[in-house]
């Protein structure tokens, strides 16, 4: 059963930080598939929902920098095939097309797979206690059912990933996000949107109650030539990742360029590791070299239990993606 | 039995080709809109969390899981369901392919597959196979028909589009 809420249609950005503004439960909704289903669980209180759906943040622009701004409210279908973003960005259609049904891609936004919460099955469960639902009451996964969770990145408090596969590629892409403040707006880095769960795990971003994402802007290198995703999942459709890898790199006389390589469903966050990607620069693209920086980004890894096959997993799937980027093969 | 003091909304959904009022409260979900109150029973709720896509519906010619959006949202839209697809003397392709080809044991999810397909056959990403047992992962079958549904959704694709899977 879902919360006691009333409804009202924001005609602009503005307006919809206004009206956020006005009551702390107050809470804008894109395509509904997170949030609806956590207030059908209980986890969480609306007084009010906010409709941003018919403020015209639907488009995908192209800046004169030859990079695109994607509107907050752009489902994950119409980016993953906008033709421009299939051409330029192929890395991110991968991505995104490996993330959850039809149906949910059709309705799910950029700015709603970003403000996603985790799958920690603790979380979701009311009758049990999770310093991200509850801060302070403890966290039952780091020694319970924890087969899906964090080896990178994680505290005391919260051992939690972050479940997306859009802002895997996203943060590979370096792409950044446009942010509509009470009194100003912003732009900030993709990589420091998401936060490590410290010891405020309840904070899964810097966005602030007031503030909405307005768009996510794409530089113009989309690493088209050179570009994975790997995802390993429970089954090969429609369940979430155990560890994915996006990767993008310039090849130049066979020798690695600029390299990027970002995981998803092993931290708190889309994890990026700038020293694996230095190491690999004006190398050759061999597995030997692939594993040696695969052994960079998982050093200092530590599992729970349940999840410490993902250390050596990740590795894997790292390895996998850079190969596979040579010839820009695609997983099935 | 709801006591709740916020508004009501009236609004307007083109169902199947006729234009609905629906009187509603902002949290009834768009299925819950069609069933309990269009009177629409045909599309189905199985998990009510977008996990099986038994509700799946189309809106404005796509597919979306129905239990996961609210009603209010959709003032305006054009929703196609079960009900609008075809009649008993007059069944859609796919309805007839899922009687030749058995493509049911309980028929539950039923409504959602045919929706699901239509919603599939609109986009035209399906090339391969494969291709379409991933576009069709959104529509679990408990029953596990689905090498079945597999071959009526194959078939019908094939028929239209000419493109032989
Ligand atoms: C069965 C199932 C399987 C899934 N599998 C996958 C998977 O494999 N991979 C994957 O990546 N995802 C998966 N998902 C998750 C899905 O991608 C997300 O639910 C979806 O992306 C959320 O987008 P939305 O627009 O529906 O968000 P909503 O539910 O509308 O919103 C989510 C949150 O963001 C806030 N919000 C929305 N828009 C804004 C904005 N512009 N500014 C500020 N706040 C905003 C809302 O208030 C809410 O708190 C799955 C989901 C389901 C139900
Ligand atoms: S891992 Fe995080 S989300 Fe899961 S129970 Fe622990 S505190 Fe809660
Ligand atoms: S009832 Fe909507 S997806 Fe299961
Ligand atoms: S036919 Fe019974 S659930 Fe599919």
């Amino acid at each position: 059963m879902m919360s006691d809420f009333s409804f009202q249609r924001a005609k602009t950005p503005k307006e919809a930080v206004i009206l956020l503004g006005l009551h702390k439960d107050n809470k804008v909704i894109g395509g509904g598939t997170n949030l609806l289903d956590m207030m059908k669980e209980g986890m969480t209180d609306s007084h009010e929902i906010i409709d941003i759906n018919r403020m015209g943040l639907n488009k995908i622009i192209r800046n004169e920098d030859g990079g695109f701004l994607i509107g907050a409210s752009v489902t994950n279908t119409d980016l993953a095939y906008h033709k421009e973003i299939e051409k330029h960005y192929p890395l991110l259609s991968k991505a995104i097309l490996k993330g959850a049904s039809p149906q949910i891609r059709n309705m799910a936004t950029t700015a709603g797979n970003m403000l996603q919460r985790t799958r920690c099955y603790y979380f979701y469960d009311t009758a049990t206690p999770c310093n991200k639902r509850n801060p302070g009451s403890g966290c039952p996964a780091k020694t319970g059912v924890n087969h899906i969770h964090a080896i990178l990145g994680a505290s005391e408090s919260c051992i939690a990933v972050h479940p997306s596969d859009m802002c895997v590629a996203l943060a590979a892409l370096d792409a950044k996000v446009h942010i509509q403040g009470a009194k100003a707006e912003k732009i900030i880095p993709f990589v420091a949107f998401h936060k490590l769960p410290g010891n405020t795990p309840h904070l899964d971003n810097i966005l602030a109650h007031d503030e909405i994402i307005t768009g996510v802007e794409l530089p113009a290198n989309g690493f088209a030539k050179h570009h994975a995703y790997v995802k390993a999942r429970e089954r090969n459709s429609y369940a979430f990742a155990l560890a994915s890898a996006a990767v993008g790199y310039e090849l130049n006389d066979n020798l690695l360029g600029d390299v990027r390589i970002a995981l998803g469903g092993v931290a708190h966050k889309p994890w990026r590791n700038t020293e694996a990607e230095i190491f690999l620069k004006g190398k050759l693209p061999t597995k030997d070299n692939f594993r040696k920086a695969a052994e960079i980004i998982l050093e200092g890894a530590r599992g729970y239990g349940q999840n410490d096959f993902k250390i050596e997993l990740a590795k894997r799937v790292v390895v996998r993606a850079l190969e596979m980027a040579i010839n820009n093969e695609v997983q099935l | 039995m709801n006591l709740s003091e916020k508004p009501t909304h009236s609004l307007i959904l083109k169902i199947n080709g006729t234009d609905t009022i629906l009187k509603i409260k902002p949290w009834t979900s768009l299925l819950d809109g069609l069933r309990e109150y269009a009177g629409l029973s045909g599309t189905k709720k199985g998990c009510d969390h977008g996990q099986c896509g038994a509700c799946t519906v189309l809106v404005d010619g796509k597919r979306i899981n129905s239990c996961l959006t609210l009603a209010v949202m959709h003032d305006g839209h054009e929703i196609t369901t079960i009900e609008g697809l075809g009649t008993l003397e007059n069944l859609h392709p796919l309805q007839a392919a899922f009687v030749e080809h058995d493509a049911f044991q309980c028929g539950y999810c039923t409504p959602g597959q045919i929706c699901s397909a239509v919603g599939l056959m609109n986009e035209g990403k399906v090339k391969t196979e494969d291709d379409l047992r991933e576009m069709m992962s959104g529509n679990l079958c408990r029953c596990g028909a689905y090498s079945n549904i597999f071959d009526a959704v194959k078939e019908v694709i094939n028929h239209k589009t000419g493109v032989l899977l």
